[in-house]
């Protein structure tokens, strides 16, 4: 079942074509790579999808329905939601309280609830500190809930910013570069947690990496961008030995 | 079963830590209140310090309304005291039109102040509307130009009464028209005067305490996290569907009702208000108790406006000076709040850990023996 069908999306800035003609379809369940060296427009794909940036061309559907110029909000209430390349976390939050955002829009009360601690509050609050806590548990993050995200070693803000993502109960997880700058036994765990959630959540993931090898042992269909244009698309063993995507990563 | 318990402890400290903090500050504000009662009752407080009572009240509480707009919302707003003017000027016209004919103070006050809230909040969605696009120092200038565009429009607005209802004007009293027996209500320049003298320091505490309230309660619900995951990074809260401008909108309006809950206060504590008090001035003064307290810091924004609302006072007899020695003791404070190495030094020699030292040298003493 499709899933995701992005067809020709581009989009420039100024000259440059940063994204051209970019379609790709994923089925419900898949587990998605987006390899390419840098500056290739991965993250601007992922931008696309997620409405920061308007596409200039092209159609974007989710589910069958046209997420096309909607807005970043709306997207992620349809269903996508993502992780950034940089870094993004509630810095001056607690690690609860960024999973907590995440699970804004699924568990609701009133700002005068709130504020005048009603029953709403103390009932939602219950709820949505337990949900909490169950995706915390997951990516192992439980005991570190009360600390200040900001003081989380590197690894563990990415795991959290994963969290925050899968709070929303998205269909549909992007994730930029999840392995930047963690050691290999930390990379190791991390996709161990990605097949985790992935069979827990019933999510279809995209993901965004540098290492080629690390797809190859994840992913199971792999695309390839290069300077904004498709260069390969298929299987990881066909798409890594494919003679083109060599000289990309290798350079001339 | 033994993560289950883990959790519930968790929640359990949580709800401690932020209650317990609240319950000091509250606690402080009670007793800091019965002291100063007592001291009165006994003839024990000068004059000067009477005086100022109630002007620490409102003082703090726009101190702490503005750290929700500055500091947990963390938008830069040099346009605070406009609200607080339209909260004065409210509540201050109501209760002179009312003054006749209802007899129940308590009943009269509390409804100036709801008005004054409602009518500087509702000034606080539409300015919010217009200029919550803007970010930093734009942002600070456009607040800055609304909260003079307030100032100087009811410092030129005449309204008045008579038989035939209600009468506005921009030029002056005569341009009103009243009749015979007609009352000029906002007079100008002159502003509103012959308000009834409400506000008392008791109603001063129990304002701030709500004021106190509203804003950690907020701050510690959905919507607080909200507003506070917007001030650390916007396009995230942005990805997990967090709606930016309601957010927005929502804390500088709450922030704009409370300032006209000090406006209110302040207006029923002068024999006449006007417009010329709030201009930037105010605003920044405000700005200043709330760095000083520190960006977030509730507490701080409370202590910061007491302590800079009393020391200029009492430095009048230094006569030319005493700005100078105003600012010298702003910059004091700022670094003994904010230098690192005071952190670190404040940190090392905290009540609780000098009590604990104590204690723990004392229990070794009796193992020794
Ligand atoms: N907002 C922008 N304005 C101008 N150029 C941009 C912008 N965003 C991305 N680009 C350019 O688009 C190209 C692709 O960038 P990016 O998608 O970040 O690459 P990748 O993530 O594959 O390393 C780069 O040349 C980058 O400079
Ligand atoms: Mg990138």
């Amino acid at each position: 079942m499709e899933m995701l069908s992005v067809k020709n999306i581009g989009i420039s800035f100024g000259g440059l074509h940063a994204v051209d003609s970019f379609s790709i379809t994923i089925n419900k369940g898949e587990l998605y790579g987006l390899i390419g060296p840098n500056g290739a427009g991965k993250t601007t794909v992922f931008n696309l999808l997620t409405g920061v940036y308007k596409p200039d061309m092209g159609q974007i559907l989710l589910d069958g329905a046209n997420i096309t110029g909607l807005s970043t909000i709306e997207i992620n209430k349809a269903g996508i939601a993502r992780t950034f390349q940089n870094i993004r976390l509630f810095k001056n939050m607690s690690v609860l309280d960024n999973v907590k955002c995440g699970l804004h829009n699924d568990y609701k009360y009133s700002s005068a609830s709130g504020i005048f601690r009603l029953p709403s509050y103390y009932r939602t609050e219950k709820i949505m500190n337990n949900r909490a806590y169950e995706i915390l548990e997951v990516f192992g993050l439980e005991k570190e809930a009360k600390y200040l995200s900001a003081n989380l070693p590197y690894g563990k803000q990415r795991k959290l910013e994963i969290a925050r993502a899968l709070a929303t109960d998205p269909k549909l997880l992007l994730l930029d570069e999840p392995a930047a700058g963690m050691n290999p036994s930390e990379t190791e765990e991390l996709m161990a947690t990605i097949r985790l959630i992935r069979k827990q959540y019933d999510v279809t993931i995209l993901l965004i990496e540098h290492d080629m090898k690390l797809v190859a042992g994840i992913c199971e269909k792999i695309f390839v961008l290069n300077f904004g244009i498709e260069l390969a698309n298929g299987l990881p063993q066909d798409v890594l030995n494919d003679p083109e995507v060599i000289k990309a990563y290798l350079g001339e | 079963m033994k993560t289950q318990i883990k959790k519930l402890k968790a929640q359990a400290l949580k709800l401690n830590k932020t209650t317990r903090s609240n319950v000091i500050t509250i606690g402080a504000l009670v007793i800091a209140y019965l002291i100063c009662m007592s001291m009165i009752r006994g003839g024990n407080m000068s004059n000067l310090l009477q005086n100022l009572l109630v002007a620490m009240c409102y003082y703090s509480i726009m101190a702490v309304s503005l750290n929700l707009t500055v500091g947990i919302l963390g938008q830069l707003s040099l346009g605070h005291a406009g609200f607080m003017c339209i909260g004065a000027f409210t509540g201050a016209f109501f209760s002179k039109i009312m003054v006749d004919t209802m007899d129940n103070v308590i009943l009269r006050f509390t409804l100036a102040i709801l008005l004054g809230a409602a009518m500087a909040g509702l000034f606080g969605v539409i300015i919010g509307v217009v200029v919550l696009r803007l970010r930093g120092d734009y942002l600070a200038i456009v607040t800055l130009a609304f909260g003079e565009i307030i100032k100087n429009v009811l410092n030129v607005l005449y309204i008045g009464f008579d038989s035939r209802g209600i009468h506005f004007s921009m030029k002056d009293t005569a341009s009103l028209n009243l009749d015979e027996g007609g009352m000029v209500v906002i007079k100008g320049a002159q502003g509103i005067s012959g308000t009834p003298r409400n506000a008392t320091f008791t109603i001063g505490v129990i304002l701030l305490i709500i004021t106190y309230l509203i804003i950690v309660n907020l701050v510690n619900s959905r919507s607080g996290r909200a507003i506070m995951a917007i001030r650390d990074n916007h396009i995230a809260a942005e990805s997990i569907g967090i709606n930016i401008t309601k957010y927005k909108i929502l804390a500088f309006s709450i922030s704009a009702a409370l300032a006209g809950v000090a406006g209110v206060l302040y207006s029923h504590n002068i024999a006449t208000v006007q417009s010329t008090k709030f201009g930037y001035n105010t605003s920044i003064l405000v700005l200043v108790f709330v760095v000083l307290g520190g960006m977030g810091n509730l507490r701080g924004s409370i202590i910061a406006a007491i302590v800079l609302t009393v020391l200029p006072e009492y430095l009048r007899f230094m006569r030319d000076y005493r700005m100078l020695i105003y600012a010298i003791v702003l910059i004091v404070m700022m670094i003994f709040n904010w230098a690192p190495a005071c952190i670190n030094w404040r940190k090392n020699h905290s009540f609780k850990d000098v009590f604990w030292n104590i204690i723990n040298k004392f229990k070794k003493v009796k193992e020794e023996a």
